[in-house]
């Protein structure tokens, strides 16, 4: 396979879940894809459905209720169709994840060690022995000291970074195509931020392997991402590269996201903007574009729902904002002057 | 974990010896007592002396075997000793039954959770905890047992006179004991089940690609057995310690708890005293199991607690 090949293709992907309150649509119609080595970036705030799109590619979102449409292909091989056993061998080998609370993802009982080891054992048909001491390798390449006595520690002998690095050699033990990072550094102290992230950045670099990356940070995007899909109410609203995104957002959306972080190459106003308002109910949604009730430039046409498409010009910057051009730059203009 | 047992003791002494109601003398002597039996018992026991060199006599009579029934002579730790292995083979037996189906049930149940099979399983349960040992104890022998003739008429015969007649006579005491703790135990573990499954460390576990076997072994069932432990020190104490009174009566089984209830019917207080401070003392001792189990199922315990015995 070429260096550039699409690894990853999501291609209207659709899951709701049924509840008693009624159906709820926490992905609609999600498509993208994801080159070999890049870094790909979700945003969205709390219930936007970056975690759900992820957990239903790993499969972790099988069950009686949930509704799940779509097709997503791992380097050629279908996931969303693929039977449990099927979509098993590929989870952990070949398509792996981090979570976002290191303090909760690892079996409190069981060593550190024995935990990575067990997941080479899933998919490798060699001596637990040998497991082992890759596992310890892991943990070394990942920057644990003195791994090799660390193994047969219990994960609460370890420090929350420590543990989210344990869960990083555990996802990369198996050399995967795609690592999945579900907010990896939402729970770790600033100075552990970037030290986990330099640190996905480098095995990111060295090992080739494709990142989605979930977040509401756009600090860590900024730092680690190539491009960037930018999720609001279960749908993209805009995609792009890193650059179109920060420099040229085309959707409202996107300017408030941009608009609540702290910048210090500007100066300080007394309050960070916020978006007024609360993120959608995904049990109803509202109708046609689902930031209209929040969106200061909302007009008539936005009651229809905006397609998810190149509007700028740039094939690769795709938005669903019915805004013409002109306004777009003149509203992002006072941004931009700042 | 000695001061507990100090605290037992001494409970024991003074609501037997102490509490009001009579002279203990007479309390003691049994039914038919004569005046100077009487006096022998509270020469003996030092009744009328001050309330610690009581204390002392009562239990040095418990700990060094002196103590005898003034009801039907016979030495009370004895007695106890004779009842103890039906007792424990009674504790164990059932209670390996009782694990293994309410870990087996509690698990089924977990997994098909809402279905109809759930749902016939939490009728099966609330049945099996509301049916009285006594009663259901009582129509397996009387149907089983008497009528039918597949089991014996209750009874014990020693594993020494051979093991399949020993094991003929335990099957339905064996049974009758269990069902109330499989229920019991099959609902809780049920809802540890649920709870666990919803860990994050369970999702990593599906994650790294586990077979869904061996994610609720090794992952789910093994952290969901936890608390349950508690709850087996508990109850497999209370059993051995004499607790299984009416499975014991109801089948003839003459072990620690037929003897208590014999005591009691008799008002027969030595042999009161000594077995309600062996059943508190096993509770005790298997609290301390519970404790050391525990350190070995959770590495985060071990830590916390060291030198609390």
């Amino acid at each position: 396979m070429s260096a550039t090949g699409k690894v990853l293709n999501v291609e209207g992907l659709r899951v709701s879940f049924q509840t008693e309150a009624g159906l709820v649509k926490a992905v609609d119609d999600v498509s993208f894809s994801l080159d070999r080595g890049e870094v790909l970036a979700i945003v969205g705030e709390s219930g936007s459905g970056k975690s759900v799109t992820a957990m239903t590619l790993m499969g972790l979102t099988r069950g009686v209720n949930a509704r799940i449409e779509g097709a997503a292909q791992l380097d050629g091989k279908e996931l969303i169709s693929a039977s449990d056993e099927e979509l098993r061998v590929i989870r952990g080998a070949e398509l792996a994840m981090i979570f976002q609370d290191p303090m909760s993802s690892l079996n409190p009982v069981y060593k550190v060690g024995d935990q990575i080891a067990e997941m080479i054992l899933a998919h490798r048909d060699i001596a637990k022995q040998e497991a082992g001491a890759q596992a310890v390798e892991l943990m070394e390449s990942v920057g644990i000291p003195g791994a090799a006595e660390r193994a047969d520690n219990y994960p609460h002998e370890f420090s929350g970074g420590m543990r989210q690095r344990v869960m990083i050699a555990m996802a990369l033990s198996l050399e995967p195509q795609v690592l999945i990072a579900d907010e990896p550094t939402t729970a770790l102290d600033v100075t552990i931020q970037a030290q986990i992230l330099r640190l996905i950045a480098d095995l990111n670099n060295k090992h080739d392997v494709a990142t989605i990356l979930i977040t509401h940070d756009l600090g860590v995007v900024a730092e680690i991402a190539d491009r960037v899909v930018v999720m609001y109410g279960g749908r993209i609203v805009e995609s792009g590269t890193l650059e179109q995104i920060f420099y040229e957002p085309q959707h409202p959306y996107t300017w408030g996201l941009l608009g609540s972080v702290t910048r210090m190459d500007r100066p300080r106003t007394d309050r960070l903007t916020q978006i007024k308002g609360q993120p959608p109910s995904l049990l109803a949604p509202p109708e046609g574009c689902h930031f209209r009730p929040r969106c200061p430039y909302a007009f008539d046409k936005c009651t229809q729902k905006p397609s998810l498409e190149a509007r700028g010009g740039d094939p690769s910057h795709l938005d669903r904002c019915w805004l013409p051009a002109e306004r777009k730059a003149a509203a992002r203009a006072p941004e931009a002057a700042a | 974990m000695v001061f507990v047992l100090l605290a037992v003791s001494i409970l024991v002494f003074f609501i037997f010896n102490v509490l009001p109601g009579g002279d203990p003398a007479v309390r003691m002597a049994g039914k038919q007592p004569t005046e100077t039996g009487i006096e022998a018992i509270r020469q003996e026991w030092g009744f009328d002396e001050p309330i610690w060199v009581q204390y002392a006599t009562t239990m040095e009579k418990v700990f060094t075997g002196d103590l005898k029934s003034y009801f039907t002579q016979l030495d009370v730790v004895n007695e106890i000793w004779k009842g103890l292995p039906r007792t424990l083979w009674l504790a164990f037996g059932a209670m390996v039954i009782w694990m293994i189906f309410s870990i087996a049930l509690g698990l089924f149940s977990a997994v098909r959770a809402g279905r109809t099979s759930d749902k016939f399983l939490t009728v099966l349960s609330l049945i099996g905890i509301s049916m009285p040992v006594f009663w259901i104890g009582a129509l397996m022998n009387h149907y089983l047992g008497f009528k039918l003739g597949i089991f014996p008429n209750g009874g014990y015969v020693p594993i020494s006179e051979g093991f399949f007649d020993w094991l003929h006579h335990m099957i339905l005491p064996w049974t009758a004991l269990s069902i109330l703790f499989i229920g019991v135990y099959s609902r809780i573990l049920r809802a540890n089940i649920l709870e666990t499954m919803n860990e994050d460390f369970v999702r990593t576990a599906r994650a790294k690609g586990l077979s869904e076997r061996r994610v609720m072994l090794r992952h789910v069932l093994r952290n969901s057995l936890i608390p349950i432990v508690t709850l087996w020190g508990l109850d497999f104490g209370a059993v051995v310690g004499g607790g299984a009174i009416l499975t014991e009566t109801v089948f003839g089984l003459q072990g620690v708890g037929q003897y208590a209830a014999d005591a009691i019917g008799q008002l027969d207080q030595p042999p009161l005293i000594a077995v309600t401070m062996f059943g508190a003392f096993m509770i005790v001792f298997f609290n301390a199991i519970v404790d050391i189990l525990y350190a070995r199922l959770d590495p985060r315990i071990r830590l916390e607690s060291s030198g609390s015995m």
